[in-house]
Order: structure tokens, then C-alpha cells, then sequence
């Protein structure tokens, strides 16, 4: 599904990613780990295509396309989704308006008509409904006055809605208390299928208690250093990150 | 008061190639901005007295209007440009402009209004303007066709009529209704109110005149569609309506000129007199040539609009949606003398790449229990600057008078500037003035955020310009509405690269 081969990044000309390879297939549950700084968030945002990073080297294949050839909006048509660190608010635009215009533009892409007005407003209550997103949410404005815990819903919400094959949860986890966290990881799993996969960014162990990686990888400066089984989340948990970065240096 | 600073430059080399893709949409946008070949007569450029009596002469005017236009000329002459709006404006050379263009003469014969041009024809069918009756919508819109300094055609005046409704061109009620113009012409605006507005008194060519007789609702919304067409020419118009006791009508403007590099000057006058319990809704979709990428050209446009809520209970709205115009000078107010009467002012205005628009509103309480809203958004893009001007004013005998402001910036890019400018003159301590202002800035993360969500940068900002605006849109008639939608977005295309 994503194929990523010696990726470099580079931000205002400092680069960040330094050779990233990495391999997710349909089904897989990959967990990124890392201390701060070490380019989790970056390799996120160049996926997607975020206009401030810029792709010194390297290839990104994503269901046999050149990813880092397409568009933002084209990555998400062809079922990219990031679950962003901090989702921005959109005021007076309503979620029901946004929502409709993203789904509608997705069918566009993939040769469908829109979808008819009663058809999208059951696709929202339908979706909402898994992640127990209050109905008043909807009707305001893309996150505005939304908290933590309601933004990282509402995240979860988006990707309910436009079915993705690639999610990247981007430090989901952060500010959630411990119901939200649950709600949100539920929601997660109820939309994984064997054809779906999933890139979960994380510092801590306690997300991936409710969303169980395949496999983990420890990211630090720039580079791939470790890559194991769930197990390595649980050391990591126990034992920090110092040891890893020991061996590496 | 807020202005956005410069800051960084973009390093990133693949932003540079979408700012050239961002200057090709702008220069593209303005679909109105063709010419129309048609034999237009023209008179030499140059204001002086023998001017005025000539453009009188030629509408065939009553002394009365001549006397009018040659004390307006020459009290014109004593004043000055008014420098105190937050615009440059360079120095606009009052003798290098024709006052007057008619393109609806014909070489040689007398014209009657079955021969109109076809030329004129089809350029109102290309903008859109049902000028056929019998192609109109069903319940459909009358319109008033204004091209340079004449009303070419008005649609639906036998109809209205029936009613008692007249609605024709100013020149043609001078004509056929000397006593109501005479009674109302320059009663809310006066020649001496200003600088444009006694340049407009003295030259001013066409525009409406609408007069809706006690008791009537107009079945029909009324419009004028102003086009400038002709080189170096001005036009003045001048509009007059006039809605009696417990009457009701809702008015559409609307106007566009051709893309050309010389500046053109547009001075109008909009008069209303809103009489007991009487209601007018005044809608304005102001789209004239904004000029290009580079600030070359585009219409200057200094605008003086005033309604007079005379009757108790009467109520007056206006609705602006501006997104033309090199520099706009514009501020349609209300005198609110009647008790219990109500004024509105509902603005959209947009300014991208050196646009400039000083614009706002007069609310004016003289009555009891009057009541005033204003809800103005800004929206600035590119090197443009947009200032909003309003005054709230309760006089002494105004009790338990009531204003509600609200003026919005909002802000796309570092390179332009939102200011507002409220002003307030209070006399009467039972007054009750509220005012809200908040400024904002459409960042890179909304946009991306979008263009994650599979929205391409371009429906984005139309999404978020459309919300931002969708409290003033709302307020338009239908199919405006959905005009005005459109509008906003394409003249922000590209405005953030």
C-alpha cells in the first residue's frame, strides 16, 4: 500500500528526514515512536503534502502512484487521511458545509455524482454515531470552540466519513483524558478492515493499548533506528528511550 | 485598527510557480471586461457651463433642472477633493473626461425605442440582462438598462404602471413626471452635501426613478444594470425613489465595465425617501472593473447614497456586495427622522491585489425608538486596503434609540491592510449603542487543513469566504444570492498563494 524509500525533508533548508524507509501493507497497524524533535510530525506532513516541507530525495509509492507527485487534495482522494496533532478551527464554516464539499469532492475524483442532500445528512448521523460526536457539533463551525477531546473526535469523525486506505493518527492521543481516548480509539478500530491500514504516531504506550500495532518502529533524528514487534512499545514504555538511543550513537 | 505586517519570503521554489499560476487566475477573473462596438455619440471632453446647458439640452430639460445643474456646477467649483477617506486617490483630471455618451443614437433619423442597437442588445444578453420581456422568469425582475450616460430600455413599465407603479429612466420622468421629480430630486442628497455629489448635480445623464404609490407592494423586484462601455467618459448617474405611505419594494443594482487601462470615473447619487410604514430593501452588487494584477486601471468609484425614513415606522435596508472598483468612496446611510423607524446596512466588501475601499454607513437617529443595525465584512487579499467608515448619530429628541455594530476584517495573506474607522455622536443619554469588531486571517494551516480533506485550495477560501459572509449574502434576493456566492469567490481566486 505505502512504500517510502531513503525519504529526505528538509524545512526553511534544515532537513529533518534523513532516509526513511518504510513499508506498510493493507491490514497493517504500524506504530511510529520517537523522542521530540526526531521528525515524527514531519514525515506526517511531507505524506501529505504539506506545502512547507520540501522532498529533497527519495520516493513515496502509495497504491502504485507516485505519491509526491499528487496534489494535497488528490493524496486524500486517492485515500490519504492525517488525523492531525492540532486540528485548526474554521470559523463560520459549519462541519455539515465542509463535510459535504470534502465528501463531494472525493466522488468527484473517483467518478461519482454528489451525493443527494437526505443521502449525506444519514451518512453524518451514521458515522457521528461511532464516535459518540454530539449532533450540536455538527452544526457549528469546523472545530471552533470545540475542545481537546471534541477536535480529536471530530478527527476521528473525518476519517469515519471518507473511508480512507491510509490513516495517520498524528499524536491522537495527545490531551485526551481517559474516556475520550477510549471513544476515539473504538471509533478507530470499528473502521479498520483487512483492506485498510493505519500509521499511528505516538509517544505513548497507553494509545496502543486499544489500537494494537503489527509493528513498531522507533524513529529518532531523522532516521528509522529500530523496528519490532508489539513488544517494543511495552520496553519503550518501561525503559524510555535512552537505551535505543545508545545503541544508535 | 489592524495591519497585517510583511514577513517572510517564500524560499520554497514550488510556491514561486504557484504565484504564476496565482496571476494568471487574477488577470482572468473579470468576465465582464469585454467592449462593445457601437456607434456612441460622444461629446469633446471638458467641463465648463456651456457643458452643463449642453448636456441639458439634449435631455430636453425643463429650465427648472438647468437652473439646478448650473448652481451644482457652480458650487462644484469652490470645493475640493475630499482627502480624508484612507485612499490615495491620484489626481483626476476633470477635463480630459466626456460627460456625456450615448449609444443609442443612430447616425442620422430620429430613434425610436424599438431601434435599439442590437449591438446594446446583445451585450446585455451577454451580461446576462433579460431586456426581452416575454424571456423573463415568470414573476420575474423589471429592469432599468443603463448604458454610459442613457437608459436604453425599461422593462415592464406598462405592467408596473397598471399598479400605479412608475419605474423608468430619470430622464424619462422629467418628462412625464416634472412635479414628483421637482418635489423629491435633491431632497436627501443636496447639491451641497459634497464634493461628488455636486459634480453628479450638475452633470448627472440617467439613471431610475421609481415611485411606488400608499398601499402598494411591488409585485416585482426592480433593477438597473449600469454599464460603462465608451473611452474616457464618466458617468453620473442619478437614482430616485421614492415609496410612499405603507408601500413596499425591494431595488437591485447592478454593474460592470470593460478592462481598460485608463482610469473611469463613476459619481452617482441614489436617493430614497421612505415614507409612513413604508419599507425599501436597496441591494447592491457593485462589480465594476476593479483593474488588474499590476493596479492599471479600473473604475474609480465615488458614490453618494442616502436614504430618508420620513414617515414613523418606515424602514430602510441596505444590502452592498462589493467586490469592483479600483478605489470605492461609498458610504449609503440612513436619516431615520420618522419615530419608530428602522435603517440597515449589510456590507460585503472585497478588496484583492491594489484595490482600495473606504467604505461604511450614517446611521442618523432624529426620531423616538429608532433603531439601527449595521453589520459590516471586510475582506482584504493581496496589496488591497479596505477601510470601514461608519457613523452613529442620536440627536437630542431621539429617545430610546438603538444601534447595533458590527464590523469584521478579515484578512487573506501579509500584504494588505483592514482598518475601521467607527465614529460616534451621542446626544440623548436613553441611547442604547452597541459596537463588535473583530479582525481575522485565513491561514496556510485552514487551507491545508482543507486540502487534506480533499478541498483544493480555491473551493477552500470560497468556502470560508462564504461563511464568513453568509450573515450579509443572506440578506439578498435569491438569485443574487447565489451571483454575489460566486462572486466573492472568484474574485478571490488565487489571493493566497
Amino acid at each position: 500500500m505505502l512504500k517510502v524509500s531513503n525519504l529526505h525533508a528538509s524545512i526553511n533548508g534544515k532537513e529533518i528526514l534523513k532516509g526513511i524507509d518504510l513499508e506498510v501493507r493493507p491490514g497493517e497497524v504500524h506504530a511510529i515512536m520517537g523522542p521530540n524533535g526526531s521528525g515524527k510530525s514531519t514525515l506526517s506532513n511531507v505524506l501529505v503534502g504539506h506545502p512547507s516541507y520540501e522532498v529533497t530525495q527519495g520516493a513515496v509509492e502509495f497504491n502504485g502512484k507516485n505519491l509526491l507527485e499528487l496534489s494535497p487534495e488528490d493524496r486524500s482522494h486517492e485515500g490519504l487521511f492525517l488525523s492531525f496533532q492540532y486540528p485548526v478551527e474554521i470559523p463560520g464554516v459549519s462541519m455539515v458545509n465542509f463535510m459535504r464539499a470534502a465528501i463531494n469532492e472525493q466522488r468527484k475524483y473517483r467518478g461519482l455524482a454528489p451525493l443527494a442532500a437526505n443521502e449525506f445528512l444519514k451518512l453524518m448521523r451514521e458515522k457521528r454515531a461511532l464516535v459518540e460526536l454530539d449532533s450540536k457539533l455538527a452544526n457549528r463551525s469546523v472545530n471552533e470552540g470545540f475542545s481537546g477531546g471534541e477536535k480529536k473526535k471530530n478527527e476521528i469523525f473525518q476519517m469515519a466519513m471518507l473511508e480512507p486506505r491510509l490513516s495517520i493518527l498524528d499524536e491522537t492521543d495527545s490531551g485526551l483524558d481517559i474516556d475520550a481516548l477510549r471513544i476515539v480509539a473504538e471509533g478507530v478500530n470499528k473502521l479498520k478492515t483487512p483492506e485498510t491500514s493505519t500509521i499511528v504516531i505516538t509517544h505513548y504506550q497507553r494509545l496502543l493499548d486499544y489500537i494494537k500495532p503489527d509493528v513498531v518502529h522507533v524513529l529518532y533524528k531523522g532516521r528509522i533506528v529500530k523496528t519490532a514487534g508489539p513488544e517494543l512499545a511495552l520496553e519503550i514504555e518501561n525503559r524510555g528511550f535512552d537505551w535505543i538511543k545508545k545503541e544508535v550513537e | 485598527m489592524e495591519q497585517a505586517k510583511d514577513n517572510n519570503k517564500d524560499k520554497n521554489p514550488k510556491k514561486r510557480t504557484d504565484n504564476k499560476f496565482v496571476r494568471k487566475l487574477t488577470e482572468e477573473k473579470y468576465k465582464y471586461g469585454f467592449t462593445t462596438d457601437v456607434h456612441t455619440e460622444v461629446i469633446p471632453v471638458g467641463l465648463n457651463e456651456e457643458v452643463v446647458r449642453l448636456i441639458s439640452a439634449k435631455k430636453g430639460e425643463p429650465e427648472w433642472l438647468l437652473d439646478f445643474r448650473l448652481k451644482a456646477y457652480n458650487y462644484w467649483l469652490g470645493l475640493k477633493m475630499p482627502n480624508w477617506a484612507h485612499l490615495q486617490i491620484p489626481e483626476i483630471d476633470y477635463q480630459a473626461i466626456s460627460y456625456y455618451a450615448d449609444p443609442t443614437k443612430k447616425k442620422e433619423g430620429p430613434k425610436s425605442l424599438d431601434e435599439i442597437d442590437p449591438e446594446v442588445m446583445k451585450t446585455f444578453d451577454k451580461l446576462g440582462i433579460p431586456l426581452e420581456e416575454r424571456l423573463a422568469l415568470s414573476g420575474g425582475m423589471a429592469v432599468d438598462a443603463v448604458m454610459d450616460s442613457v437608459s436604453v430600455k425599461t422593462t415592464f413599465k406598462e405592467k408596473l404602471l397598471e399598479k400605479g407603479i412608475i419605474f423608468c429612466s430619470i430622464s424619462e420622468a422629467v418628462r412625464e413626471y416634472p412635479d414628483l421629480v421637482k418635489q423629491y430630486l435633491g431632497s436627501v442628497v443636496s447639491y451641497r452635501d459634497n464634493y461628488f455629489a455636486a459634480l453628479n448635480s450638475a452633470v448627472f445623464s440617467d439613471g431610475s426613478f421609481v415611485y411606488i404609490p400608499k398601499g402598494v407592494r411591488c409585485p416585482m423586484e426592480l433593477s438597473t444594470y449600469f454599464r460603462i462601455n465608451a473611452a474616457n467618459t464618466g458617468q453620473f448617474e442619478r437614482t430616485l425613489i421614492v415609496a410612499d405611505d405603507d408601500s413596499y419594494v425591494s431595488y437591485l443594482e447592478g454593474c460592470t465595465a470593460p478592462m481598460r487601462d485608463e482610469n473611469q470615473l463613476h459619481a452617482a447619487i441614489v436617493e430614497i425617501v421612505v415614507m409612513e410604514r413604508a419599507e425599501v430593501k436597496y441591494s447592491t452588487v457593485q462589480n465594476w472593473y476593479p483593474g488588474d494584477a499590476e493596479g492599471r486601471g479600473g473604475v474609480y468609484n465615488f458614490v453618494t447614497k442616502r436614504g430618508h425614513c420620513r414617515g414613523a415606522g418606515s424602514k430602510l435596508s441596505w444590502t452592498q456586495v462589493e467586490t469592483g472598483s479600483a478605489i470605492t468612496w461609498k458610504y449609503p446611510s440612513c436619516i431615520l427622522s420618522g419615530d419608530n423607524s428602522q435603517g440597515e446596512f449589510y456590507s460585503v466588501a472585497v478588496t484583492n491585489n491594489y484595490q482600495q475601499a473606504d467604505t461604511g454607513t450614517k446611521m442618523i437617529h432624529l426620531g423616538r425608538n429608532t433603531k439601527s443595525t449595521i453589520i459590516s465584512k471586510g475582506i482584504s487579499a493581496g496589496k488591497s486596503q479596505n477601510s470601514y467608515r461608519g457613523l452613529v448619530k442620536v440627536g437630542e429628541r431621539a429617545d430610546g434609540a438603538r444601534n447595533y455594530s458590527q464590523c469584521d476584517s478579515l484578512l487573506l495573506g501579509s500584504h494588505c491592510g483592514a482598518h475601521t474607522f467607527p465614529y460616534m455622536d451621542i446626544k440623548n443619554e436613553t441611547a442604547v449603542v452597541e459596537h463588535e469588531a473583530t479582525t481575522s486571517k485565513i491561514s496556510e494551516d485552514q487551507l491545508f487543513y482543507c486540502n487534506q480533506r480533499g478541498i483544493k485550495t480555491e473551493d477552500a477560501i470560497g468556502l470560508i469566504v462564504n461563511g464568513y459572509a453568509k450573515e450579509v449574502i443572506n440578506k439578498l434576493p435569491m438569485e443574487f444570492a447565489v451571483e454575489a456566492q460566486k462572486l466573492l469567490s472568484v474574485s478571490l481566486e488565487g489571493s493566497v498563494g
